[in-house]
């Protein structure tokens, strides 16, 4: 891209046609459907002020919905750091049959309506379900408690990490690996000193990708997560129940901090792009 | 060193490392991945073939599955025409601030479902911007079929945007340069040049964005209002019958829903295998 820039300037611009219509009709469509609706949210927690502001966020039931939502996507992104990697790993690396139809089913939670994997999950981690059932002899309950969360989470947030990292892996020469293993290093030192440092970028833009989607997530959290005040509700979900209650002030107020947290992930995301651009 | 047939090469892993991290793999997908979708198509047939047709031919069930098609139909069509168009203007022209708009075109990703369907109430909503208008003028929005549209619209903004930019960059401007040259207008040229390129990237998008606009269930959920029979999607109508306790006939909708995911999945790895030259998604990344 860099490299044409150059090349490009000199050419007339304005050799092709259609260029006002294009970008009048772009600039509208974004203006009209997601800049001013946006501006709609920021703006509006400004009718109850900075202290009714402060006051809705203050409040025990937002406070612990918030810290749910940001502390589930948080270790829900960690599962799918580590095991995205490994996902990643066999299916660049290894040979196994069936190996297409694994890869293809990676991108299930991307094609899967979040209501659908919702009440999946629910039954799978009931008491008498399938997982849940084997669990609960254990001591261990997901459903409607934070672990049904966190499980939600994982399961949409799956995808990203794998796919941020197959390509990195597929386009990474192997001569880095051959000249450690040649010097001696055993393939334990080869994997953490080599190839690890040169996938981190990735792995960190998965980890944030899989932690943006996790934060604003609501389909498929609800069914399992049985949305305890205190315990296991969500901060999407206390949005709706504002609502519904005709607090839009209140509702206004959550969404303008959740939307804050996109765009900080989405500015973290830019840079952790400029960072591994760079190191290329 | 002794030579032996097993002998290992530096960059390869122990063959018991390896089946041992293919297990853990496969295991980890099959319990996250695959269990869910086996219980779908469990629970919906748990009573038969015929429960499942049953609740499929119900009267608030048919009018789920319309408004679902109704509204892709509109959404999706709406978003290509804007996709082809952000990414002729990003693509084929130089205009200071383009890092900038296609930052935003790519927003709506990064926005929760609820936040996306909440800013249409803010503005259409009876105590929205134009709420008092609106009322006054008997025009329904919001707990109606545009607004259920314009959240539909927010979340599945970006996906042929995004897959077309980076395409319609990478194949420049020369061979359209060379049809207007020649005398093309910009419409033919558009029509028998850019389109038989980007004709796959094009369709990859769509299907992706379609997925996601029959799917949606957190933004729809803000501003639908959850009137059955009238304005509840697939996905709404599944949230209706499971908080019923009517299982089968929730899981019966949602094997719908799971078999489209299907599809999509499948023809979505036919189009990387076949034209993956072609579609930006993949040799990019």
């Amino acid at each position: 891209m860099a490299a044409l820039a150059p090349a490009r300037r000199w050419r007339n611009p304005s050799a092709l046609p259609g260029f006002g219509l294009s970008l009048g009709f772009t600039l509208f469509y974004l203006s009209a459907l997601v800049l001013v609706p946006l501006a709609a949210l920021v703006i509006r927690p400004w009718e109850i002020g900075w202290s009714g502001f402060r006051e809705v966020l203050a409040d025990a039931r937002v406070v612990h919905a918030l810290l749910l939502s940001f502390g589930a996507s948080f270790i829900a992104a960690a599962i799918n750091t580590a095991f995205g990697l490994l996902v990643a790993w066999v299916l660049v690396r290894y040979r196994f049959p069936g190996k297409n139809v694994v890869d293809a089913i990676v991108d299930l939670p991307f094609a899967l309506p979040t209501a659908v994997a919702g009440i999946a999950l629910s039954t799978l981690y009931a008491r008498n379900g399938w997982i849940g059932a084997p669990l609960s002899e254990h001591g261990i309950t997901v459903a409607y408690t934070p672990l049904g969360v966190v499980v939600a989470l994982t399961f949409i947030g799956l995808p990203f990490v794998v796919r941020t990292l197959q390509p990195v892996l597929v386009e990474m020469s192997r001569e880095a690996e051959e000249a450690a293993a040649t010097l001696g290093a055993t393939r334990f030192q080869t994997l953490r000193r080599v190839v690890f440092p040169a996938l981190l970028p990735s792995l960190l833009t998965g980890a944030a990708l899989a932690f943006a989607r996790a934060v604003g997530e609501y389909g498929s959290v609800i069914f399992i997560a049985g949305n305890l005040p205190g315990i296991s509700e969500i901060a999407p979900l206390l949005i709706i129940i504002k609502l519904n209650e005709n607090d839009v002030a209140g509702a206004s107020a959550i969404g303008v901090v959740m939307l804050a947290i996109s765009f900080v992930m989405l500015l973290t995301l830019n840079l952790l792009q400029a960072w591994s651009a760079a190191r290329k | 060193m002794t030579h032996r047939a097993e002998t290992l090469r530096p960059t390869e892993d122990h063959p018991l490392l390896r089946v041992a991290l293919i297990a853990v793999a496969l295991a980890f997908l099959g319990a996250f991945l695959v269990l869910p979708l086996v219980t779908v198509f469990h629970e919906a047939f748990s009573d038969g073939l015929a429960a499942v047709w049953a609740a499929l031919r119900e009267a608030d069930a048919q009018s789920a599955i319309g408004l679902t098609l109704i509204t892709a139909a509109i959404a999706v069509p709406l978003n290509a025409a804007f996709g082809v168009a952000a990414s002729w203007a990003v693509a084929k022209f130089d205009f200071p601030g383009k890092g900038l708009l296609v930052t935003l075109i790519d927003l709506p990703f990064s926005v929760s479902p609820v936040v996306s369907g909440l800013i249409y109430v803010l503005v259409f909503g009876l105590q929205g911007w134009f709420g008092d208008w609106l009322r006054q003028h008997d025009v329904k929005i919001i707990f109606a079929l545009p607004g259920i549209v314009l959240a539909t619209i927010f979340v599945t903004f970006p996906f042929v945007a995004r897959e077309l930019i980076p395409l319609m960059t990478d194949q420049g401007r020369e061979e359209e340069e060379a049809a207007v040259s020649l005398g093309a207008s910009g419409w033919s040229t558009f029509r028998r040049v850019t389109l038989p390129n980007i004709k796959w990237g094009l369709l990859y998008g769509v299907l992706l964005c379609n997925a996601r606009a029959m799917g949606e269930f957190g933004a729809v959920s803000v501003v639908s209002g959850h009137i059955r029979g009238l304005t509840d999607t697939m996905p709404l109508h599944i949230e209706a019958l499971y908080n019923d306790y009517q299982y089968v006939a929730a899981f019966a909708v949602a094997s719908v829903l799971a078999c489209l995911a299907l599809v999509t999945l499948t023809l979505k790895s036919v189009l990387e295998w076949r034209y993956g030259d072609e579609i930006a998604a993949v040799h990019h990344h």
